[in-house]
């Protein structure tokens, strides 16, 4: 009897259940849903997409020709592309030692408990909140060779005038500085963070036992901040490596080829020359080395002993 | 006896810095208020003679900026908008729900994020061309109505609350959607805020997608509007300055009043992103 009864009763309950769990996954699906929809729509099946594209040569409008990995194999031959993947390397090679160097400087400099502190905070972050296209026209201005700041700047401390972006010998390095001018904010405001976040009986610890400003510094601070730096290089890293906006609205990628990035180079080939193909897999490539070069540091910085990943 | 600053020696290092990082953008305004003679001379002026418009009132006669600044406004609100819906629900869906699929769901998002817009615009701009929305303002902001970033950002959060206020709201009777709008939204007022401001940065700021994605002038965002107007005018400085201000301007002064939460945004988009 009693068994009967209990059988009758998950029987019952079964659909009543299912019914539940019907429910359950609706809301669910109706919560996440369109979200990773969109997500996934508008980067996963691109992705994939870009893939197809990337082994095919095809001008958006005649029917594409399926060439394999020939598209792959020209770019290593490609003297444009080795000069764009030689100008975003050294960029990179510039851009992210450099943010990181300013970044921790201007940390510690900010962390400071000084007047003014406020003022100089404000300052230093404004322009990262500025886009990257006003800053390329702004630079073009304090840049200009006839009656520009920057020269002007020169003129008092006796150095003569310099063409700088009008110059193929300098343009690279004068677009590195004005990257550095718009980014490091960001990298200063997450070492503020990391350095606020630093234990504070850690430090005065060390005073204790008679360490000096560096040596706390350089035993207690550096290696704290350990974590952070492999992040900031990452992101660093991949922001360098995908710069665009400034050499448009800068260069072009001129005088003389001699700024031309990766990503210009893809944006040219794609969206001026109609080369799909040939621009997905320069961009496939792109990503490819970006991946790479992100493990690289992660890696390096698991060595170092820090797991932030 | 030792010999010591009347300051502390920071200023030394910060007082330059501070100044090489906000001087340029002073002389942008600055300059957007000089006549061209002003501007072509050599050593440069900082300051204008007398407040000139002439470039404002250029810029926005021989160019559409107006309609620009409305495109790069109606695109950055809808965007905002977007995500702080659809990654709000999506954040509570995945930190709070339990349905079939959830699992491969939420890798095929973590998937997505190392993915680069570079990717993904040769396909995307396919796509919306074969949709119909290429050269729409559609097509600038349906990429930024959600994002990965935005779903974790609002997951972590929810995760960090505690469980019990949504427990007993289901015990008097709250539906899932009910206890979601009325008590859990509330409380996450501050990642709603820090999903905002990164929306806003982002959209607002985007050059990229919406150059390939808008060709039609009267429906260019104000990015791409300048930056293809600097192309065609390269010497028109005080035009150019004027639209600078234009673009450049609702974002500082955003960040000047809320520069707390700004910063929070920054520090959060670095730590957790």
């Amino acid at each position: 009897m009693a068994v009967t009864f209990a059988a009758s009763s998950r029987a019952f309950a079964q659909p009543a259940r299912r019914r539940r769990s019907a429910r359950r996954n609706l809301t669910g699906w109706a919560f996440a849903g369109p979200a990773t929809a969109l997500v996934a729509g508008l980067s996963l099946f691109p992705a994939v997409w870009a893939f197809f594209i990337s082994r095919a040569k095809w001008n958006g409008i005649a029917p594409a020709t399926q060439v394999g990995w020939a598209n792959y194999q020209r770019l290593a031959t490609d003297p444009d592309m080795l000069a764009a993947a030689r100008h975003t390397l050294l960029l990179t090679a510039l851009f992210v030692p450099a943010s990181i160097f300013l970044g921790i400087l201007l940390a510690v400099a900010l962390n400071q408990k000084i007047r003014l502190i406020g003022f100089y905070r404000t300052c230093i972050f404004v322009p990262y909140v500025a886009s990257a296209a006003a800053t390329g026209i702004l630079a073009g201005f304090v840049f200009n060779p006839q009656f520009g700041a920057a020269n002007d700047v020169l003129r008092h401390l006796g150095i003569p005038a310099q063409q700088f972006l009008e110059s193929p010998s300098q343009a690279l390095y004068v677009i590195c500085l004005i990257a550095l001018w718009g980014e490091v904010g960001f990298t200063t405001v997450i070492y503020l963070a990391a350095l606020q976040d630093i234990p504070r009986d850690l430090v005065e610890a060390a005073r204790m036992d008679g360490a000096g400003k560096w040596r706390v510094f350089r035993h207690i601070t550096l290696p704290e901040l350990r974590p952070v730096t492999v992040f900031t290089a990452v992101w660093q890293t991949i922001t360098a490596m995908q710069l665009f906006d400034l050499i448009y609205t800068t260069t072009r990628g001129g005088p003389l080829n001699s700024t031309q990035t990766v990503v210009y180079y893809i944006y040219e080939l794609a969206f001026q020359t109609q080369r799909l193909g040939y621009g997905a897999a320069a961009a496939y490539l792109l990503f490819a080395v970006t991946f790479l070069l992100t493990l690289l540091v992660i890696w390096y910085g698991r060595r170092r002993g820090s797991e932030v990943f | 006896m030792r010999w010591r600053l009347p300051f502390s020696p920071w200023h030394l290092l910060l007082m330059p810095l501070a100044l090489l990082f906000v001087l340029p953008l002073v002389q942008m305004v600055l300059t957007s208020f000089m006549s061209s003679a002003e501007i072509n001379q050599f050593p440069p002026q900082l300051l204008p003679t007398s407040l000139h418009l002439s470039g404002y009132r250029a810029l926005l006669t021989e160019t559409p900026a107006l309609r620009w600044l409305f495109n790069s406004v109606l695109v950055s609100v809808v965007s905002v908008i977007g995500h702080l819906i659809l990654c709000s629900t999506a954040g509570y869906g995945f930190a709070r729900l339990k349905f079939a699929g959830r699992g491969v769901a939420f890798l095929v998002i973590v998937a997505t994020v190392m993915i680069p817009i570079q990717l993904l615009m040769i396909p995307t701009y396919l796509m919306f061309a074969r949709i119909g929305i290429v050269d729409t303002l559609a097509a600038a902001f349906v990429p930024w109505l959600a994002s990965a970033f935005g779903i974790f950002l609002m997951r972590q959060f929810f995760l960090a609350l505690p469980v019990e206020l949504e427990e007993a709201a289901l015990i008097d009777g709250c539906g899932t959607w009910r206890t979601f709008w009325s008590i859990v939204l509330p409380l996450a007022r501050p990642a709603l805020a820090t999903l905002a401001i990164f929306t806003l940065l982002s959209s607002w700021n985007d050059l990229l997608w919406p150059l390939v994605a808008i060709s039609d002038d009267n429906r260019f965002t104000l990015q791409v509007g300048l930056a293809n107007f600097q192309g065609m005018r390269r010497t028109e400085w005080s035009q150019l300055m004027a639209g600078n201000v234009l673009a450049t301007a609702p974002l500082i002064v955003a960040f000047l009043i809320a520069q707390r939460k700004f910063i929070a945004t920054m520090t959060f988009s670095g730590l957790k992103g």
